[in-house]
C-alpha cells in the first residue's frame, strides 16, 4: 500500500504514515465491529440455549441493532469512581487491557500477506502480548479499592500465569511442523485440501488442538474459567466498580482476545485462510494470474479466516452457556494435572511422528512435509533462498515486499 | 470463465492506476514541508528512548509499590519498542515475555503487600537517596564512557540491515552456527551454544523440582505446629515461654512457641 502511495507521488514519510494509519484503523474496526456483532450473537445464543428469544425488538425481527443501543446506553452512563480508588490506575486499567488485545492483532495475518506487520516471530509475539492483557485486570482489581475486584484480579493472575505454560506447548507443535514461527508461512504450509490442515496432520495434533481450545478459553478468561468475574461469588469480579465507557473497553478487550485466540487457532491448526476445498485453485485462479486475481484470492482467504475465527468464538459461547463454572482448585487441576502433561506427551508424539512418518500413513497421500523451510540451507552460499512455495502459489506476490503495510520498523526512511 | 473476468479487471486497473498517478500529484506541495527531510527512524528512536528513561525515573520517584511496578512495565515495554525499531523482533518479543511478564509477578506481590496500610507509601530516607544517586550516577558515567568509546556507534548507521530471523539463534543453541561470520573474524572457533544451553536447562529443571519439593514437603511430613509445641513443652503455658523466648534471645524451642503464641 505504501508503494502504491509513493507511486501516486506522495513523499515516503507521508505514505508510510498513511499506510500505518489505515492498517491500525482497520484492525481497530475488527475489534470494535467484532465486539458489536459478537455481543449480539452472545445474547441470541445464550437466549436460545436457555429456551428464550433474546433481543427481538431493536432493529427489526432479530434485534440486530441491540448492541448499538447498548453502546449508546453505555455512552450515556455516568462515569463513577470509588472514593478510595487510585485514580490514575483506575483510569488507565481499561486502556492497558485494550491496548494489549489490540497490539496482538498487529502480527495476525488475515489472508496471505494481509497482515499489519509480518513478523518472523509472529507466534511468539502474539502469545507474549496476549499475556500482557492480565495487567489491565490486575490494575483494575487493585485500583478499585474493593474486595471483590481484588479477589477477581488475584484469581485471574494465578490462572493466566499457569495457563500460559500448556498454551505455549500447544502453540509450539505447529511451529515445529512448519519449521518457522512466521504465521504467514505456517498458514501457507496448509494450503490445498482440508487434509493438509495441521489438525489432521497426525493423531497427536488432533488431540493437542483440543488442549489448545481449553487453554485458550482459560487464557481469555471465559466461562467455565471466568473466575475473575464470577458473578455469583464476586458480584462482577475485577470490573465491579467500572461503568460506562471504561467498562465497555474491558468488554471490547475480552471479545477482541476471543477473536484473536480463535484466529490463531485457525491459522495454526485449521489451515488459516485456506478453505476446506481449494476453490480458487480449482477454477484456475491463483495469486500469479494477475493483480486483481491475487486480490480476489486474498479476499476469499479473508472470508475463510474470519468465518473460521467466528466459528471459534461461537464455540466459546456455546461452551460458556453449557458448562458450569469450575472452582479455583479445579481450574488449577485442569491446567497442571491434565493440560500440561497431555500437551507435553502430544508434543513428543508429534515430534516422533514428524521424524518417522513425515509423509503420513498412506504412501500415496502426498503432503508437502520434510523439507527445510526457512531457506537458510537451501540458498547458495548461506544466503536465504526464495520464500518456499507450495503449488506455485505466490509467484506474483513474491516480488512485492512482504511487510508492506506499516513497515516503519526495519527500513531506513526515504 | 472466472479467470477471464479476472484478467479483464486486472487490465482495467492497469489503465486506471497510472491515470490516477498522473492526474493526482500532490508531491511538490508536500515535499516543501519542513518535515519531509526528517529522519523518522531517529525520531521514533528518541521517542521510545525518552519514554523508557522517563518511566525509569518515574519508578524511582513514585512511592507506591503498584505504581512503581506499572512504571517499570512501561519502561520495559518502551525498551521492547526500541528492539522492534531496530528490527530485532525476537529480542523484542523476548523482552515482552520475560521482563514485562516477570514484572507481573512483582505487581502481584505489590498488590498483596499493599493490602496493609504501612506499605502503601514507601518513603526513602535522604541517606538512601544520596547513596542511590551516587551509585546510579557512577554506573551511568561508566556506561556512557564505554558507549561513546565504541567508534562504530558514533556514526549514524545508513545501510539497511536485513532483519535476522530466529532460526540462526535456535540453530546456534543446538550447536550449529548457520549465520555468516562478520568480516575479519577468524573462521575457527565459531562453536554453538549447546553446552551452556544444556547446563542452563538442567539448572532450571533442578530449581523447578526443588521448588515443587519445598512447596509440598511440609504439608505432608510435619504434624500441625500446635501439636509439636504441645509435645515439646507439656507443662509451661504459651505466654510464659514467649516471655522467656524474648528475654533469652530465643532458643530453638522458645522461638517456635513464640511464633505460635504470636500468631494467635
Amino acid at each position: 500500500m505504501a508503494e502504491f502511495l509513493i507511486g501516486l507521488g506522495l513523499p515516503g514519510w507521508l505514505a508510510w504514515s498513511i499506510a500505518a494509519l489505515v492498517s491500525a484503523v482497520l484492525l481497530l474496526n475488527v475489534i470494535a465491529g467484532g465486539a458489536l456483532v459478537f455481543i449480539w450473537a452472545e445474547r441470541k445464543i445464550a437466549a436460545r440455549i436457555q429456551d428464550r428469544l433474546g433481543p427481538t425488538r431493536t432493529g427489526g425481527r432479530f434485534g440486530w441493532l441491540q448492541s448499538l443501543a447498548d453502546g449508546i446506553k453505555l455512552l450515556a452512563k455516568e462515569d463513577l469512581m470509588p472514593e478510595g480508588a487510585d485514580g490514575l490506575l483506575f483510569r488507565l486499567a481499561p486502556y492497558v487491557s485494550f491496548c494489549a488485545s489490540f497490539c496482538a492483532f498487529i502480527a495476525l495475518p488475515f489472508a496471505f500477506d494481509v497482515v499489519g506487520q509480518r513478523l518472523n516471530v509472529a507466534v511468539f509475539f502474539v502469545v507474549a502480548v496476549l499475556g500482557l492483557e492480565v495487567f489491565g485486570v490486575i490494575l483494575a482489581g487493585y485500583a478499585s479499592a474493593s474486595k471483590w475486584s481484588l479477589f477477581g484480579a488475584m484469581r485471574e493472575a494465578a490462572q493466566v500465569v499457569s495457563y500460559e505454560v500448556p498454551l505455549g506447548m500447544c502453540v509450539v507443535v505447529p511451529v515445529m511442523l512448519a519449521g518457522t514461527m512466521d504465521l504467514v508461512t505456517i498458514g501457507e504450509k496448509q494450503a490445498g485440501w482440508m487434509s493438509n490442515w495441521y489438525l489432521f496432520h497426525d493423531p497427536f495434533t488432533f488431540v493437542i488442538f483440543w488442549v489448545y481450545v481449553t487453554c485458550a478459553v482459560a487464557s481469555v478468561n471465559r466461562a467455565p474459567f471466568d473466575l475473575a468475574e464470577a458473578e455469583s461469588e464476586l458480584v462482577a469480579g475485577f470490573h465491579t466498580e467500572y461503568s460506562g465507557l471504561r467498562w465497555s473497553f474491558f468488554f471490547m478487550a475480552e471479545y477482541g482476545s476471543m477473536f484473536l485466540v480463535s484466529a490463531l487457532a485457525a491459522v495454526l491448526f485449521l489451515g488459516g485462510w485456506n478453505g476446506p476445498v481449494p476453490v480458487a485453485q480449482l477454477v484456475g485462479l491463483s495469486e500469479g494470474t494477475g493483480d486483481s486475481a491475487a486480490y480476489f484470492v486474498r479476499l476469499l482467504g479473508l472470508g475463510n479466516l474470519i468465518a473460521k475465527a467466528t466459528l471459534g468464538v461461537l464455540l466459546m459461547m456455546w461452551i460458556r452457556w453449557t458448562l458450569p463454572r469450575l472452582r479455583i482448585d479445579q481450574v488449577m487441576t485442569t491446567c497442571l494435572k491434565y493440560c500440561t502433561p497431555i500437551a507435553a506427551v502430544m508434543f513428543a508424539g508429534a515430534m516422533f511422528w514428524q521424524l518417522f512418518l513425515p509423509g503420513g500413513l498412506l504412501p500415496g497421500w502426498s503432503r508437502p512435509a520434510g523439507e527445510i523451510r526457512e531457506g537458510w540451507l537451501e540458498g547458495p552460499g548461506g544466503l536465504p533462498a526464495a520464500h518456499p512455495t507450495t503449488s506455485g502459489h505466490n509467484v506474483g506476490v513474491a516480488a512485492t515486499d512482504p511487510s508492506d503495510s506499516s513497515g516503519l520498523a526495519t527500513r531506513s526512511p526515504r | 470463465m472466472t479467470g477471464m473476468l479476472a484478467m479483464d479487471i486486472s487490465s482495467l486497473t492497469d489503465v486506471i492506476v497510472p491515470t490516477l498517478a498522473t492526474t493526482f500529484r500532490p508531491a511538490p506541495i508536500l515535499a516543501a514541508l519542513p518535515v519531509a527531510g526528517v529522519n523518522w527512524h531517529s525520531v521514533l528512536f528518541l521517542l521510545f528512548a525518552a519514554l523508557a528513561c522517563g518511566f525509569a525515573v518515574a519508578v524511582v520517584a513514585a512511592d507506591n509499590v503498584v505504581r512503581m511496578a506499572l512504571y517499570l512495565v512501561f519502561s520495559l515495554g518502551a525498551t521492547a519498542g526500541l528492539f522492534f525499531l531496530a528490527g530485532a523482533e525476537f529480542i523484542g518479543a523476548m523482552q515482552l515475555m520475560i521482563y514485562v511478564g516477570g514484572t507481573l509477578v512483582l505487581l502481584v506481590f505489590g498488590v498483596m503487600l499493599t493490602a496493609q496500610a504501612p506499605l502503601v507509601a514507601i518513603k526513602a530516607s535522604s541517606s538512601d537517596r544520596t547513596l542511590a544517586a551516587v551509585a546510579g550516577a557512577s554506573l551511568l558515567a561508566l556506561l556512557l564512557t564505554a558507549a561513546f568509546s565504541v567508534d562504530a556507534w558514533m556514526a549514524p548507521g545508513s545501510e539497511v540491515v536485513p532483519a535476522p530471523s530466529a532460526t540462526p539463534l535456535g540453530m546456534a543453541l543446538i550447536g550449529v552456527r548457520v549465520d555468516t561470520p562478520p568480516p575479519g573474524s577468524p573462521a575457527g572457533g565459531r562453536a554453538g551454544y549447546m553446552l551452556p544451553f544444556e547446563i542452563v536447562s538442567v539448572h532450571l529443571l533442578v530449581v523447578l523440582v526443588g521448588a515443587a519439593y519445598l512447596a509440598r514437603a511440609k504439608r505432608r511430613k510435619t504434624p500441625r505446629a500446635i501439636d509439636a509445641v504441645a509435645s515439646a513443652m507439656p507443662v509451661e503455658p504459651v505466654v510464659a515461654s514467649t516471655a522467656s523466648g524474648v528475654a533469652s534471645g530465643r532458643p530453638a524451642g522458645g522461638a517456635k512457641s513464640a511464633l505460635v503464641g504470636g500468631g494467635r
